[in-house]
């Protein structure tokens, strides 16, 4: 145990101590009363607000900000999570620079937006401290609903259903409940267990029931879910992960992206997770920076981040770029992996320079690498579903699938982006359409 | 640099800002510190009769409304007149004058309503070298239940009264101080000339509670779980203050009354407003109290440099400036038509201008899909209140539609003469407006 940054290999425990709890810190911790205050004064109380189009909840933004301003965080709050249940996370996650920022009109003013996502936040937070979950739950209807996923879509689906008065239940493979909340996202966007802490909350409501360990096609059947419930809701996400598709890819230290920021995020202790000298990951979106950026909080040496387009094409928001350069993250663009070189395990990976429309250029270099992240993309990795439009589930605005009594919602469906704000929102739309379709 | 001495009833004093009677002023070691920070003036704090010192509450005696991050709005008090002996305060008075001869030195003064508490004071004061006296017929709190402050000043007839018995008893120039807690401030000020004050200066505080405790359903400031109406004064006042500083100015009974500015005063603009508006010099108060006695270097500078800009080498070319043009609503001209411009290129498409015309007003803007907005001038009365709302300044004008243009709103050519109420067919007033 007496590695540092300069040790080969994978290794853990490469920095003092101190230095794990600092550099996984939260990234924009909660405004203060005073901060809030003068955060919300900021808000102009736009007419038809552009913030309030941008979002995918659709959250009443200038009125929950004129909450804050007038002192009732709570009721603030309570106008976010109407709208969106996971109104906590999606404060922390959300790339609020992309979507209510960008559209605020003091963007457009002097280039300083509103800090909406602070701002809700410091609400969401402030309810959640006091221990209060806003909402009753309707009389029961005595219809059951399946929703299989506990990630973002399935639990804003299982709230609003039973909200209604329905009885939900659950079903996840993974041991917890929170999908991407929990197993997804980088460290530092949700500190102090606040994902789980969320899914206590919500759970509140009553009615829903949570089944960890169940797994769709290993144990769980589709046909058996319709059978034994009068709806089903398909919150799946996306499990496979796509395959650089070169020679060596199968080498030791070729790792997905997605497993190691779970395997991160469910360790108690940072200086246990074992990360290599040289990284490279490879992709360009939020899951490749939340990897890169870890990586180097882990102590990596170097850590690149390759991608095969233009920076201007990057999923990942300006935001998230400069955070990851910032962290001394190195981006390269335009460079597409070509083989992957070592002896049983990784040692350097080979990229050829490409253009925006992908041609190859011919020109070719390699970065030392001992450990390198998958990050280009996650599929369906399953059959068993309703009609597919393209690779996901094909849905219609309500979540509805090619198979009557399934909906589905989140990233496992067509439309929308990939974000936690999105799936909420149509795991909300969904379990509206399944309400209205049972109670017809 | 423009020279601001500034000459006011005989009193001369290096630029025309004096402090306010009030807090800032009560003793030697505050009104030192005031000099060495620049102000012109002082008006110490309201000397009492003879005997035991009056006494304070000692629970909170402030109360305040804030904007944007805590910035202090509106002050309201509750403390009376000064709580030291006389004699300390006249000793400090001499004290203090002889040391800064340049600066101006007003004792402010109230006692009981009869001839001789007033000949006792003046007598009293008179070898301090004191410039001249206050008469503090404005405070609306406390003393006011003792038949002193307001209570005098809201009847001009003891108004009157007493500032004869103080120019009886005393050569000092002196200033009467006027309550804004009247229903019309010329009346006091004529009372006040009749008397034979040499100025006036207004306004005092208003009678205010500046909220309510939610949780206790008690007035703030509170004490002991009561509180009572204070004197209102900072920034919130100042348009309240400037309409009765211009009334006594434009008043033919009172024109030509020095006068000394009070109300808001917080930057050399808002001095300047006043000074235009009639007022001879200003007061402050409020601003100090929340900034320090500093903010007087900025109101140096900043009035000098205007005046610079302006060409004008003395204050007195600045008194009274906007009084020709402070009229009656009855004289204004409604052939002066103006229709709302939105400057879409600074636009940032917050709609507040549409909500508020929408909503409120004349449903004169248009929204567009994509967010453009625009002023439909068939239905623009020129109201301004897209202008007001608007956050961007200069984003919306207010544009003149030029004499022989039609304006869409009513169709009819616009007049190129001056038309007023006086004449218009609609006046009940003109026998010959229906035939």
């Amino acid at each position: 145990m007496t590695s540092n940054t300069l040790t080969p290999g994978i290794a853990a425990g490469r920095l003092p101590g101190e230095d794990y709890s600092r550099n996984f810190a939260d990234l924009h911790p909660v405004l203060d009363d005073h901060e809030a205050l003068v955060a919300a004064d900021r808000c102009y109380f736009c007419h038809d607000a552009p913030c309030m189009t941008a979002c995918p909840t659709s959250i009443d933004i200038p009125l929950f900000i004129r909450q804050i301003a007038t002192g009732t965080p709570e009721a603030a709050a309570k106008t976010i999570l109407n709208q969106n249940i996971l109104g906590g996370m999606c404060a922390r996650v959300c790339p609020t620079e992309t979507l209510c920022e960008e559209a605020c009109v003091r963007e457009t003013a002097e280039g300083k937006p509103v800090q909406i996502g602070r701002l809700q936040r410091f609400a969401t937070d402030t309810l959640m401290a006091a221990g209060v979950h806003p909402f009753e739950r309707a009389a029961p209807t005595g219809k059951a609903v399946a929703v299989v996923g506990a990630g973002p879509a399935g639990l804003s689906c299982a709230h609003r259903l039973a909200m209604h008065g329905h009885d939900v239940t659950v079903f996840d493979p993974r041991p917890k409940a929170g999908g991407l909340n929990e197993f997804g996202i980088a460290a530092y966007k949700s500190v102090d267990g606040f994902a789980a802490k969320e899914v206590d909350w919500l759970l509140q409501i009553g009615g829903i029931t949570v089944e960890t360990g169940q797994a769709l096609g290993a144990g769980l059947s589709l046909e058996k879910l319709k059978a034994d419930h009068d709806a089903v809701f398909l919150a799946i996400g996306l499990a496979g992960v796509n395959a650089l598709g070169v020679e060596g890819e199968d080498k030791d230290g070729v790792d997905d992206a997605v497993e190691f920021i779970a395997d991160l995020r469910q360790a108690d202790d940072m200086s246990t997770v074992p990360i290599g000298r040289d990284v490279v990951v490879i992709g360009g979106g939020m899951t490749a920076v939340d990897a890169a950026v870890q990586a180097k909080l882990l102590g990596a040496l170097n850590v690149t981040l390759v991608y095969r387009r233009g920076k201007d094409r990057m999923n990942a928001s300006v935001f998230e770029q400069d955070l990851a350069a910032s962290k001394g993250v190195r981006i390269i663009t335009n460079a597409s992996p070509k083989a992957v070189i070592g002896n049983g395990a990784v040692q350097e990976i080979e990229f050829e320079y490409t253009d925006d429309d992908l041609a190859p250029t011919g020109e070719t270099f390699r970065l030392a690498a001992d450990q390198v992240f998958k990050a280009i993309g996650q599929t369906l990795g399953r059959t068993d579903l309703p009609e597919l439009d393209g690779r996901k589930i094909a849905v219609n605005d309500t979540g509805r699938t090619s198979m009557a009594g399934v909906w589905a919602g989140g990233d496992c469906a067509s439309g929308g982006d990939d974000l936690t704000v999105t799936a909420v929102a149509e795991g909300r739309d969904a379990a509206e359409d399944i309400h209205a379709t049972l109670m017809a | 640099m423009a020279n601001l001495a500034s000459e006011f009833i005989g009193i001369k004093s290096p630029n025309p800002f004096w402090l306010a009677s009030a807090p800032p002023t009560d003793k030697e070691y505050n009104v030192r510190r005031a000099f060495e920070a620049g102000w012109g003036g002082v008006v110490w704090k309201t000397l009492g009769s003879e005997g035991p010192p009056v006494v304070n509450v000692n629970g909170p005696r402030y109360g305040a409304i804030w904007g944007a991050d805590r910035r202090l709005l509106g002050l309201n008090n509750i403390e009376l007149i000064t709580d030291r002996p006389l004699e300390t305060n006249l000793r400090e008075i001499k004290s203090v004058k002889r040391d800064y001869p340049d600066r101006a030195l007003i004792i402010s003064l109230m006692v009981p309503c009869d001839e001789d508490s007033w000949a006792d004071i003046l007598k009293r004061i008179e070898d301090t070298g004191a410039d001249g006296v206050e008469l503090n017929f404005g405070c609306p709190h406390g003393m006011a239940e003792r038949g002193m402050g307001s209570a005098v000043g809201q009847v001009p007839e003891y108004i009157e009264m007493v500032t004869r018995w103080v120019k009886k008893h005393s050569r000092m120039p002196c200033i009467v101080k006027l309550t804004p807690n009247i229903t019309d401030v010329r009346k006091p000020a004529e009372a006040a000339k009749r008397g034979g004050a040499d100025a006036v200066s207004l306004i005092n505080t208003i009678n205010s509670i500046t909220s309510v405790d939610l949780d206790d359903f008690a007035p703030e400031p509170t004490i002991d779980g009561k509180g009572t109406h204070g004197g209102y004064c900072g920034p919130a006042v100042k348009p309240i203050a400037l309409n009765m500083v211009a009334e006594i100015a434009r008043n033919p009974e009172t024109h030509g009354l020095p006068i000394s500015g009070i109300g808001g005063v917080t930057t050399w603009r808002d001095a300047a407003e006043f000074m235009t508006l009639g007022a001879g010099n200003v007061q402050v108060c409020t601003a100090a109290m929340t900034y320090g006695f500093k903010v007087v270097q900025e109101m140096i500078s900043g009035l000098s440099d205007y005046m610079d800009r302006k060409g004008m080498t003395s204050t007195s070319e600045l008194v009274g400036r906007a009084v020709p043009n402070v009229t009656d609503w009855q004289y204004l001209n409604l052939n002066y038509i103006t229709k709302a411009k939105i400057n879409e290129a600074d636009c940032i498409k917050c709609g507040r201008c549409y909500a508020a015309c929408e909503d409120t007003s004349h449903q004169a803007i248009a929204m567009s899909e994509d967010r453009v907005f625009t002023v439909k001038d068939d239905e623009c009365v020129a109201c301004n209140l897209c202008v007001n709302v608007c956050p961007v300044e200069g984003c919306i004008t207010m544009e003149r539609v030029a004499p022989g243009q039609v304006d869409e709103r009513t169709g009819k050519v616009v007049p190129e003469e001056y038309g007023n109420w006086l004449e218009h067919p609609n006046n009940p007033g003109n026998a010959c407006a229906a035939e």
